[in-house]
């Protein structure tokens, strides 16, 4: 079979919804393979169908299990899901526990889900690099939603919008005074709030600050008041059915809000900018750090640098003047 | 950059819910610098091959205290055969008699490990065996 040929066969694959072909593409996608690349030139035309959700909150706050009971309200509206789930990768070994797939192992033999865990391998902002990739790959699956569970690290984790078209922040009662309420980040992101474990005390002070707070924004795009949505535990089914209920159908009114009013394109186009941004920057900055490696010139600039003959700056622009041209 | 990272899954099958060891081996592999999926306990051998495809592991490592690792071990490499996915490498480990270890290895598990089994000796076996597949 010629290359090409092998390549048609794998996007034929991969839109029927063929598992292994298609975690084999995410898995050369993490890896960094020049075939991936060329793969995700093919896939990225049939890309944009499905509605991406980005789940974020910190650790502990309960979003895999949430994410597994969401999973279970789609599929009884006969909806298929995918779900992308970031843990962190050790800064000293490079290792990582992958754990979120726990508490969703309920799904794992129904074909209509795909839960692939993912580790951050050093990015920042709580996804992987390879998180934007592996959404195009679940889009052609033909998977109508995708949940992107973020790795939780906090405050600064905002880089899920960028990726999903409705965001939902995780909250739990008692995990912080009222100043956490107004800082920017992670607050001023969701397009729905959860308040998970509300049986626990302090579930209605936090939903009142929330409601304070959102009372204080100068103006929601679209009209869209992010609702507040207070989630018992998961193991008393009935206080957690009827709410998680009332997420996925305030998470389908929210895509009817972005597409009636035209605010849908525009999270679009933003993501298209940061995808054209990160290839621009794989394009131009990989082969010259590539290139200074392997001529060995990197060694020679880091010694200048440790013995203040040069700086960071005049350096890059040199190499950039010399490789751009 | 283009370098392939190993991913192991560490998974419990059957009734037993004893898994402190099978997460003290999840640790070890993760301070050995590799990505670890772990499922937890409970696990029917049926959930285990797919996830086991899904999150395209390099090798699968079950562990099992129960008694029924005769018939648990052996149906993970034979699912996985059926998804396609015979490379993916199957070891076992937990209280696992001598004279059930050949029955085991002509069902297609490759090692096994038994309780003082050394972290260390299970971390060479992965490094001489394991290599991540194309």
């Amino acid at each position: 079979m010629t290359k090409n040929m092998e390549e048609a066969e794998q996007l034929k694959k991969i839109k029927a919804g063929d598992v292994r072909t298609a975690s084999r593409l995410i898995r050369n996608i993490e890896d960094e393979l020049p075939e991936a690349r060329t793969a995700l030139k093919r896939i990225f035309l049939d890309t944009g169908r499905a509605h991406v959700i980005g789940i974020t909150g910190s650790p502990g706050a309960g979003k895999s299990t949430l994410v597994d009971a969401m999973i279970t309200s789609f599929r009884k509206m006969g909806k298929t899901v995918g779900v992308l789930a970031v843990d962190p990768t050790s800064p000293f070994t490079g290792g990582a526990i992958l754990g979120d797939r726990i508490r969703m192992q309920r799904h794992a033999e129904d074909p209509g889900v795909f839960v692939r865990s993912l580790a951050t391998r050093g990015a920042l902002g709580g996804l992987s690099k390879a998180v934007g990739d592996a959404v195009h790959v679940l889009d052609v699956m033909g998977k109508d939603l995708i949940l992107i569970e973020t790795v939780g690290t906090g405050q600064q984790e905002v880089e899920i919008i960028n990726h999903s078209h409705t965001v939902i922040v995780v909250l739990v009662p008692g995990m912080g005074d009222e100043i956490q309420a107004i800082k920017a980040g992670i607050m001023e992101i969701a397009d729905i709030f959860v308040i998970n474990k509300a049986d626990r005390d302090g579930a209605n002070q936090l939903a009142n600050e929330l409601g304070s707070m959102l009372n204080m924004a100068p103006a929601f795009p679209g009209g869209w008041r992010p609702p507040v949505v207070k989630i018992g535990s998961c193991f008393e089914p009935q206080s957690f059915t009827p709410s998680i209920e009332e997420l996925t159908g305030a998470i389908a009114d929210h895509y009817r809000r972005l597409e009636e009013t035209g605010l849908l394109g525009d999270r679009m186009k933003r993501k298209a900018m940061v995808e054209i941004g990160e290839a621009l920057r794989d394009a131009i900055l990989t082969p010259i750090l590539r290139e200074l490696t392997k001529s060995g010139e990197m060694d020679l600039i880091v010694e200048r640098l440790l013995k203040r003959e040069s700086d960071p700056y005049t350096i890059a622009e040199e190499a950039a003047r010399r490789y751009l041209k | 950059m283009a370098e392939r990272r190993i991913r192991i899954m560490v998974a419990k099958p059957g009734l037993d819910g004893h898994d402190r060891g099978a997460r003290i081996l999840a640790r070890a592999f993760r301070d050995a610098g590799y990505e670890v999926i772990y499922t937890g306990c409970h696990q029917t051998p049926e959930q285990i091959a797919a996830a086991a495809v899904q999150e395209d592991v390099d090798l699968v490592g079950l562990s099992c205290l129960s008694g029924a690792h005769g018939y648990l071990f052996p149906r993970v490499v034979e699912l996985l055969k059926e998804k396609g996915a015979e490379d993916i490498t199957v070891i076992g480990g937990g209280i696992i008699p001598d004279q059930d270890f050949q029955k085991l290895y002509d069902a297609g598990i490759k090692a096994i490990f038994t309780p003082g089994a050394t972290l260390d000796s299970i971390l060479d076996w992965i490094k001489n065996n394991l290599k991540p597949r194309e």
